[in-house]
């Protein structure tokens, strides 16, 4: 007990400031204002792979590092799309995950805010559409903000995130 | 005939002409009536099933690569003009049985198994559309609606089922998860993948031999440098090039960069699943730690885009490299504190020892592969058995525990982090001068080669072999998840239902690398 309370002191608060939103990112936008006023917060994620080659979540998981330590920030990660104000979709979406990403987003309360993460659920990337896959998160279910990256990094998805309750121009 | 350990080594392996790519590879034509006779002697002379494949063009066939040793062996297996049959090997190997469905699945060309039950397919597309047949071209209609999957059922009084996913509740990757349990007691796991398969072996086919190091390094986004490289192994191998030297100890500093990364993130997580945040806390902030000090020598935090063909993308400074290989060196020391501390935490050990065992002989009966493996007392580790320039070299000491639980594959972690460190620095000192990148020239039409690389979960398999003009006619990308997904069926067995997350985060599958 005394190692790991001497570890905790000795490395302190490494928390790094976040950088704001980027409108950039934005793909559509909808009651931007009433959005940022409820949800500003208090923001509940459900992350959805659909399909990804693992290198975005490996990047998704790292908001929850003490560097980034997304929940300082009033964001979590939760286990149900009941629970969630916002879908975080990775992957070109395989056929095979369309209707479990459709039942998703059909389970999440209003105002079902989407963010599309990484080339592949920007654009289906280097995979594209094929027999197996439906391409870009925009095929399937609205999208809100598209992060483009292979992967992006974790500041730049935090960007994106950001920008889908911030109040926009 | 009569399995003896002497015959089939020397069958087998003198018939056997070189294979281009890997260090040793080489392949031999079997017969249908060999088929099984061959996997019957190379399983009685201790070789392990790394991969099996099945192939349309030029004509229909079914490829197994095998692996003892310094021997890395791969078997064709013409089929006669006209059928699309052979013989079932998972009695033999029993780590086939899934590949052979999904073969079945993607070429039509099937094994006469008992279990016929498709593996990649699900709803999807028709039954009736075979992705890799070469007359393939766009399925007829589209289907979103759910399929009913036969899982197998567990009867009893009390026995009860558990679905899970394909949606899991944390950040990763999607598939199903079938409990049958009583009370708390897991009966039996089934688990049903394929959701995250994205025709990537079809997608292989439609670019150039000389980009796809691009979607083989996004096979499995955790294991790029691993499938990356043996990518452009086999493809040196297949064009006749050698890399300068320096381009291949910069593909081992990538490759053991990766590793170090993946073992952080997992170290990290288990304690976490153990209900131990101090240690994720610790962990997640020292991977973080990793992949910013890997910006400047690789100019990208996950290495997605570093191994290409001929050598590498970008060369390394001398000083970044020294600045590495001492946040490698702090790392490791960081770590080895968060080890003693993981030691000496009695609610950590209680959830660590014991728990999810695969004993030594299941491991070597099922053909486990890699770090799980080597947690289950099975020394195989392809840097030393059949070393790619520059293992030889660095002379890696192979990591191995006997206890086959969650506490021995943790522990594996910690003995090879310390390892790659070592490399890493070793490394960045003696790295030779030169060129980091070369020319290839794409091979003609017909050419084949093998890849076999140590990545941080076990050994990376990629068969390729050429079409006419600089064309891919067939590349397979192999996972060693594909041999280890059923090993954790059998981990979970009499274990509680809340283990299961620390087991299976204590095996860390990927899930694209065997959905494709």
């Amino acid at each position: 007990m005394y190692k790991t309370l001497r570890q905790i002191r000795h490395i302190g608060i490494v928390t790094e400031p976040p950088r704001g939103a980027d409108e950039e990112l934005r793909v559509r936008a909808a009651l931007q204002a009433r959005i940022a006023e409820v949800l500003g917060r208090a923001l509940c994620i459900r992350e959805v792979d659909a399909g990804s080659c693992n290198g975005c979540e490996l990047e998704i998981q790292a908001l929850n590092n003490p560097l980034y330590n997304i929940e300082a920030l009033g964001i979590r990660f939760v286990a149900s799309p009941r629970h969630a104000d916002l879908l975080l979709v990775t992957g070109p979406v395989a056929r095979n995950m369309e209707l479990a990403l459709k039942r998703t987003y059909q389970a999440m309360p209003d105002p079902k805010l989407v963010v599309a993460v990484g080339d592949c659920g920007c654009s289906g990337g280097i995979f594209g559409e094929n027999y197996a896959s439906a391409g870009r998160v925009g095929n399937v279910i609205p999208v809100d903000v598209a992060v483009p990256g292979c992967p992006p990094g974790p500041a730049r998805i935090l960007a994106g995130i950001l920008t889908a309750i911030s109040p926009g121009r | 005939m009569s399995p003896s350990t002497a015959t089939p080594l020397v069958r087998w392996l003198t018939v056997a002409t070189p294979l281009a790519g890997a260090p040793g590879a080489r392949r031999a034509a079997v017969s249908p009536a060999q088929w099984r006779d061959a996997m019957r002697e190379l399983a009685a002379a201790e070789f392990r099933l790394l991969a099996l494949w099945t192939s349309t063009t030029p004509a229909a066939a079914v490829h197994a690569v095998l692996a003892s040793g310094d021997n890395l062996l791969q078997l064709d297996l013409a089929l006669p003009a006209g059928t699309t049959g052979y013989a079932d090997i998972a009695d033999i190997f029993p780590a086939a049985a899934r590949m052979q469905r999904a073969a079945a699945d993607l070429t039509g060309i099937a094994a006469d198994a008992r279990d016929r039950r498709p593996w990649v397919r699900h709803a999807a597309w028709p039954a009736d559309y075979l992705p890799l047949a070469a007359s393939a071209g766009v399925p007829a209609g589209e289907q979103t609606v759910a399929d009913d999957y036969p899982f197998v059922r567990v009867t009893g009084d009390g026995v009860h089922e558990i679905p899970v996913g394909p949606v899991h509740a944390g950040i990763i990757e999607p598939g199903h998860f079938r409990f049958s349990v009583v009370g708390e007691k897991v009966l039996r796991l089934e688990q049903r993948l394929g959701y995250a398969h994205k025709g990537i072996e079809q997608r292989f086919t439609s670019l150039p031999l000389l980009e796809g190091h691009r979607l083989a390094a996004r096979v499995s986004g955790d294991s790029a440098v691993a499938f990356s490289w043996a990518y452009v192994q086999a493809l040196e191998g297949m064009a006749d090039c050698r890399p300068p030297a320096r381009a291949l100890w910069l593909r081992a500093l990538a490759l053991e960069c990766e590793r170090i990364a993946n073992h952080l993130g997992d170290l990290g997580a288990l304690g976490n699943d153990a209900g131990f945040a101090f240690g994720l806390s610790q962990f997640s902030r020292l991977k973080e730690q990793w992949l910013r000090a890997l910006e400047p020598v690789f100019a990208q935090r996950y290495l997605l885009d570093y191994v290409v063909p001929g050598g590498v993308a970008r060369d390394a400074a001398g000083g970044a490299l020294d600045a590495l290989a001492r946040c490698a060196g702090d790392i490791a020391r960081e770590a080895r504190l968060v080890r003693s501390i993981y030691d000496e935490h009695a609610g950590v050990r209680d959830r660590f020892v014991g728990t999810g065992i695969v004993k030594p002989q299941l491991a070597r009966q099922l053909g486990m592969a890699g770090l799980a493996a080597r947690a289950s007392g099975q020394a195989h580790d392809l840097r030393v058995d059949a070393p790619t320039e520059p293992y030889a070299a660095l002379g890696v000491q192979v990591v191995c525990e006997q206890d086959g639980d969650v506490a021995a594959r943790v522990a594996v972690r910690f003995g090879e982090l310390d390892e790659s460190v070592r490399l890493v620095a070793r490394i960045a000192a003696e790295l030779p001068s030169g060129d980091h990148r070369g020319e290839v020239v794409a091979p003609a039409a017909g050419t084949s080669g093998l890849g076999a690389i140590e990545g941080w979960r076990g050994p990376v398999l990629l068969a390729l072999t050429s079409g006419s003009g600089g064309s891919i006619a067939r590349c397979h990308p192999h996972d060693p998840s594909w041999q280890n997904w059923p090993l954790l069926e059998h981990a979970v067995i009499g274990n509680i239902v809340p283990d299961f997350p620390l087991i299976n985060k204590s095996f860390n599958l990927s899930y694209s690398g065997q959905d494709l």
